[in-house]
């Protein structure tokens, strides 16, 4: 009775699927619409609002790329991924990019067969404790029950974290985000242990923040970036360079206020370069001329995106640290448009 | 009265006398209760328990429930209101219950659709489950539905189902034509055509003709999946599932052996292990660069977890019919597909239905699982983006509650009628 | 080929390929081979997508990753294990934990199941309503809420280790020796000094002693009609020498209590309370369908049966243990043991509660570090049926061994 709804439902996914092929850039562009990964929910990195609508600082990188290949920021596709499916949607060519604070490591790069195309946010793993407990160190942590979330760096950090420091501790492995939070706030665990950022991101929704303390101690390298499948390294360009026109944008001082005076044309060859007006960069990638412009206009350059979903302005109220410009000390550095 | 008496012989009496009340304990309330509650020692401890039991199970619901808070914007709010007493903060079901419905993503301007598609699945299933009430005329209502559902649901452009239903008609039309002259014929030139036609029809361009707006099968969510995995998984494993029981019943041992690989394999593994095939595996398995998203994917793996479940059961009823059938169906000369179709089938399944019913419930309860893979059913609503969220953040008990009271309604509903099909069908008289 | 002769023959050589179709007697070879044929295609085509998927993407099929260090900590290993073992170690671990909590729903579920199947048909007019309240309402309800509920209850309404420390503690230990967290129940273990195992050896005899004087017991009842008492003599004979040899011997097993020191309690035993959880959940969401075997097979046991062994005068509890329990095993047995396989395959909804078991280790974390998704489920599914499997074969036989036997 109900097969034909299945077969209807498949001539669609039939259709939506399109041509084969390798090409991810002919794909995107034939479906109209960027398939990006993202996380099951964390706030200021990628979480739907009451609405459904998704918001944050990974997905502001997706909304880059969608403008920058289609030129329309919101023909972008969430896909919800957790731990376990992200990197076979991925490889599966489920997800066309995933953008989903996912570590860059050489096992992932070189044995799954992916490719980082750049570091979006430089993290390391940090503790939280209730302020209540008297901690101020990580070290002062032995025998205690830990809360993880499974299926990241995290859990291997953290075991050769307590191996080396000869100290024991108890794991509590959890799915999600949101359940780790149950069983922090609850007393289930002592610590809460993720990325310094995903930590803070969690403090800043709990009832009351300043009962907790993130500690001092970092105890990991986390590069965290967006990344495509191996092989296709014409779309690995294109998500590559989209990302680091937004890092340029910032040392340049192109922002989502002034960027249809800049583009205009300025003084600055390069600024010129990254928003089309001289050489057609955009050709060599298979876009737009103005597919830079688009993709910063989309959401404004890496600062921007910073300041508005995880600043210091914001709840979760991070600094930029590692992340600010190298001219500012930090590590983001784009190579130059040329 | 007393004149007869009079006349009568002394020692005789020959009228009834009035009838008494019984005495006091061996009547109403008191007896009842010596009799049901406290007929021995024993029995008196147990009642004496269970009341107990029962006054702290309504002595802790109670004032949950009746101080409970039903408007708020969040659980802040709402302890402000309770102000230290117990009471439960409904006011999150009255906040979400859009969400715990239809998910976040389904659009909220065209919630009318998959509701209305809810109510219109009642009339539908009516007639067939209640057969001797309702005309048999509904039945084509019945026959509509899954598109009038399809086009209601996903919304598109309104000639995808109704190519569809077009290409289903055709492929009736071949084997009813064929089907006298042989059952095999029948069937699979029927399929044939019906595949032919939407094959052809699969050139032609759709997109916006006569369209609603078409909601991606992504943004199903809520209670709504779960129906939808529900309805759509079990209606399509019941063919399935007979086809498998025939198979397994067959004496060709190839096919036979098939079956039954396929049965005891699938019931042997839990259903999260499929569902992790439907995640993170079956995508391997389809051919390069195309692309099914997930809930189908999913739907493949339940429907292939109820057919196995549901053709066990169908076994079970075509073992109980008598062999007399078999051999009756045989004497008149029928061949296999006749003899099924026409004598064994129509009683097997009858006598089957009230296990297929029992089978459907557990499925539907097991829909809930698909929120392990990250995908936003009732129960992955309420664990990922509600309970995240910073206004309801430890809103457990009315949200855990709510969604028990949900499928409690639906499951006991069904099962209801489960048992009242089963009394029905019983034509013997115990 | 096919010449009239006048033999009379059947007619086996003149075969002709149209009888493959027509010929009742060759139809099936025909389907048989198309149907062989049809899922020899769609393996070999599911497979051949997946090699050049695989190659598409460079990836292979390979267990090696089972050789090396897992690098993560599991926090209930039944064998020894650390963050320096390997995944095949890993998912041992997770094997004997999934096991583990099987075994213990499955003791829990039956208990509950029985008391609450016999209360049903109980006399007892609230006391049956009750459990039929139990049993629809955990019957109608997905056993994943019941889990999230139950592991709800155990970390939100129990207290936290923190509770019961310093002099305004909220929470106190359960006569100094039990204490009931968030965490899970942390028990006192036993210390096994000298001698302790003269104490368990006596311990072990007692316990057939107790069978050897019910055998005997329940022989003298059948040959010569007296009865023996049963319980106190039992109880007696199972405590008695036991603890006589363990006081004189100068208490050698001693018992080491829970502490709260540092973060947690320390010492004892701790069940953690994921598997607390998980365990309950299982137990009470199969007990309620246990409960309706129970019913339905004491209902299938003629009421003569029970109406004869009452007019021979035999009190109702006799009456339920001797005549009615045994018949009605014959008709519980075979659905229990299929619920023992739906707690089995049920327990791999541990994932939510993160209890490691074979889905959470295996299936899980490994899963996830190595990225193996298609070694891994397989993997996954081989140990669920080969458990199945296993069950099922043991169910046959016993159903072989206890089916009627028809003279």
């Amino acid at each position: 009775m109900t097969k034909t709804v299945i077969l209807g439902t498949l001539t669609v996914a039939a259709l939506a699927a399109g041509a084969a092929g390798a090409a991810t850039l002919d794909d995107v562009k034939a479906r109209g619409k960027l398939n990006c990964g993202v996380t099951t929910g964390l706030v200021g990195f990628a979480a739907p609002d009451a609405n459904g609508k998704w918001d944050g600082f990974d997905v502001g990188i997706c909304r880059a790329v969608a403008a920058a290949v289609l030129g329309d920021p919101t023909a972008v596709e969430f896909v919800p991924t957790t731990g376990k499916t992200r990197f076979t949607a991925l490889s599966s060519g489920e997800i066309d990019v995933l953008a989903r604070n996912t570590t860059w490591t050489f096992s992932r790069d070189t044995d799954l067969k992916f490719d980082f195309v750049g570091v979006n946010y430089y993290d390391g793993q940090g503790f939280m404790v209730p302020k209540a407990l008297g901690v101020s160190s990580a070290k002062e942590l032995d025998g205690a029950t830990v809360c993880i979330q499974t299926g990241t760096t995290t859990e291997l950090n953290l075991a050769d974290y307590f191996r080396k420091n000869n100290m024991s501790y108890q794991p509590v492995p959890i799915e999600t985000n949101a359940e780790a939070q149950q069983q922090y706030l609850n007393g289930a665990c002592d610590v809460y242990t993720t990325d310094a950022s995903g930590l803070a991101a969690t403090r800043a929704a709990f009832e009351a923040p300043g009962d907790h303390v993130v500690l001092p101690e970092i105890i990991s390298k986390e590069p965290l970036g967006p990344l495509v499948r191996h092989g296709d390294n014409d779309w690995g360009d294109i998500v590559r360079w989209t990302f680091y026109a937004l890092v340029a944008a910032e040392e340049y001082g192109i922002t989502s206020a002034n960027i249809e005076e800049l583009a205009a044309g300025t003084d600055n060859p390069e600024v010129n370069r990254i928003l089309g007006t001289e050489d057609n960069l955009g050709a060599m990638l298979g876009l737009e001329p103005t597919w830079a412009k688009a993709a910063i206009a989309a959401g404004g350059n890496y600062g921007e995106l910073f300041e508005k979903n995880i600043g210091e302005n914001t709840p979760i109220g991070l600094s930029r640290g590692l992340n600010a410009q190298w001219t500012d000390g930090g590590l983001m550095y784009s190579p130059p448009f040329r | 009265m007393s004149d007869t008496h009079q006349q009568s012989i002394g020692y005789v009496r020959d009228s009834m006398i009035p009838e008494s009340e019984p005495p006091l304990g061996e009547a109403g309330a008191i007896k009842w209760m010596r009799a049901n509650l406290f007929s021995s020692i024993a029995n008196g401890f147990l009642t004496l328990a269970a009341l107990t039991a029962l006054y702290f199970l309504i002595s802790g619901f109670l004032p949950w429930i009746v101080n409970g808070v039903w408007d708020a914007p969040s659980i802040r709010e709402c302890r402000e209101i309770l102000d230290g007493k117990v009471g439960g903060c409904f006011a999150v079901l009255t906040e979400r219950w859009n969400q715990l419905l239809f998910g976040f993503k389904y659009p909220s301007d065209i919630y009318w659709r998959p509701a209305l598609a809810f109510l219109l699945l009642f009339v539908a299933i009516a007639p067939v489950l209640f057969s001797k009430v309702f005309p048999k005329q509904i039945l084509i209502f019945t026959a509509l539905y899954p598109f009038i559902a399809y086009f209601l649901i996903w919304g598109g452009s309104i000639l995808i189902p109704i190519f569809a239903l077009l290409g289903l008609i055709v492929g009736y039309l071949v084997y009813s034509r064929f089907v006298a002259q042989s059952f095999a014929a029948g069937f699979f030139g029927g399929i044939a055509a019906a595949l032919a036609f939407w094959w052809i029809t699969g050139f032609i361009a759709v997109d916006g003709v006569l369209a609603i707006e078409a909601v991606p099968s992504r943004d199903m969510g809520g209670f709504m999946l779960n129906m939808l995995l529900g309805t759509v998984c079990v209606s399509l494993s019941i063919p399935f599932g007979i086809a498998l029981a025939l198979g397994r019943q067959s004496d060709m041992p190839i096919i036979k052996w098939i079956c039954i690989l396929f049965i005891e394999f699938i019931r042997g593994v839990p259903l999260i292990t499929l569902l992790f095939v439907a995640s993170v595996v079956l995508a391997y398995f389809l051919p390069p660069g195309t692309n099914f998203d997930l809930i189908l994917r999913v739907i493949i793996m339940i429907t292939m977890f109820a057919s196995a479940y549901i053709a066990e059961v169908i076994r079970g009823g075509l073992a109980a019919l008598p062999n007399g059938q078999y051999e009756a169906g045989d004497s008149l000369g029928l061949d296999y597909a006749q003899k099924m179709r026409l004598i064994i089938l129509p009683q097997a399944l009858k006598i089957s239905i009230p296990g297929i019913v029992n089978v459907s419930v557990g499925l539907f309860k097991d829909t809930t699982l698909v929120s392990v893979i990250s995908m936003f059913d009732l129960v992955g609503m309420i664990r990922g983006p509600i309970l995240a969220s910073t206004e309801w953040n430890g809103v457990y008990w009315e949200l855990l509650g709510f969604a028990a009271l949900l499928f409690f309604v639906v499951c006991y509903g069904i099962s209801q009628y489960s048992q009242w099909l089963e009394r029905q069908l019983q034509t013997d008289h115990k | 080929m096919s010449f009239m002769t006048t033999l009379s023959d059947p007619p086996s050589g003149s075969f002709r390929l149209s009888m493959l179709i027509n010929d009742t007697r060759y139809r099936s070879y025909t389907f048989q081979f198309i149907a062989l044929v049809i899922v020899i295609a769609i393996f070999g085509y599911l497979g051949s997508n997946l090699f050049a998927n695989l190659r598409a993407a460079g990836l292979n099929i390979s267990f090696d990753f089972l050789g090396e260090s897992s690098n993560y900590d599991i926090n209930q290993t039944l064998i020894e294990y650390s963050s320096r073992s390997t995944h095949w170690t890993a998912a041992v671990v997770g094997i004997l934990n999934t096991l583990l909590v099987a075994f213990l729903a499955c003791i829990t579920a039956t208990i509950i199941g029985v008391i609450a199947g016999i209360l049903r048909l109980s006399p007892n007019w609230l006391v049956r309503k009750l459990m039929s309240i139990y049993v629809e309402a955990f019957r109608n309800v997905p056993v994943l809420i019941w889990i999230i509920i139950i592991f709800t209850i155990m970390t939100v309404v129990l207290p936290a280790p923190n509770a019961f420390r310093g002099d305004n503690a909220t929470a106190s230990m359960l006569f100094g020796a039990f204490a009931f967290t968030n965490r899970g129940v942390y028990l006192p273990a036993p210390v096994w000094g000298p001698g302790s195992l003269i104490v368990a050896l006596v311990f072990v005899a007692s316990v057939i002693g107790v069978f050897m004087y019910r055998r005997y017991a329940k022989k003298l009842l059948f040959d010569t009609g007296r009865l023996l008492p049963m319980g106190w003599p039992s109880l007696v004979i199972l405590f008695v020498p036991t603890l006589l040899v363990f006081f004189l011997l100068g208490r050698p097993i001693g018992l080491d209590y829970p502490e709260l020191k540092g973060f947690n309690f320390q010492g004892g035993i701790q069940i953690l309370g994921s598997l607390i959880a998980l365990w309950w959940a299982l137990a009470i969401y199969t007990g309620a369908f246990i409960a309706e075997n129970v019913r339905a097979g004491i209902q299938s046991v003629s009421k003569g049966q029970a109406e004869a062994a009452a007019s021979l005068g035999m009190r109702p509890n006799r009456i339920m243990n001797l005549v009615v329990l045994p018949q009605a095993l014959r008709v519980i047995i075979p659905p229990l043991i299929s619920n023992y396989l739906n707690i089995t395959k049920n327990s791999s909804l541990a994932i939510v509660v993160g209890y490691m078991d074979i889905a959470g280790t295996l299936g899980g974390i490994t899963l996830n570090q190595t990225g193996r998704a298609i070694e891994c489920v397989l993997l996954l599914m081989a140990f669920y049926l080969a458990i199945s499997l296993t069950i099922s074969g043991l169910m046959n036989v016993y159903n072989k061994a206890i089916s009627l036997k028809e003279r």
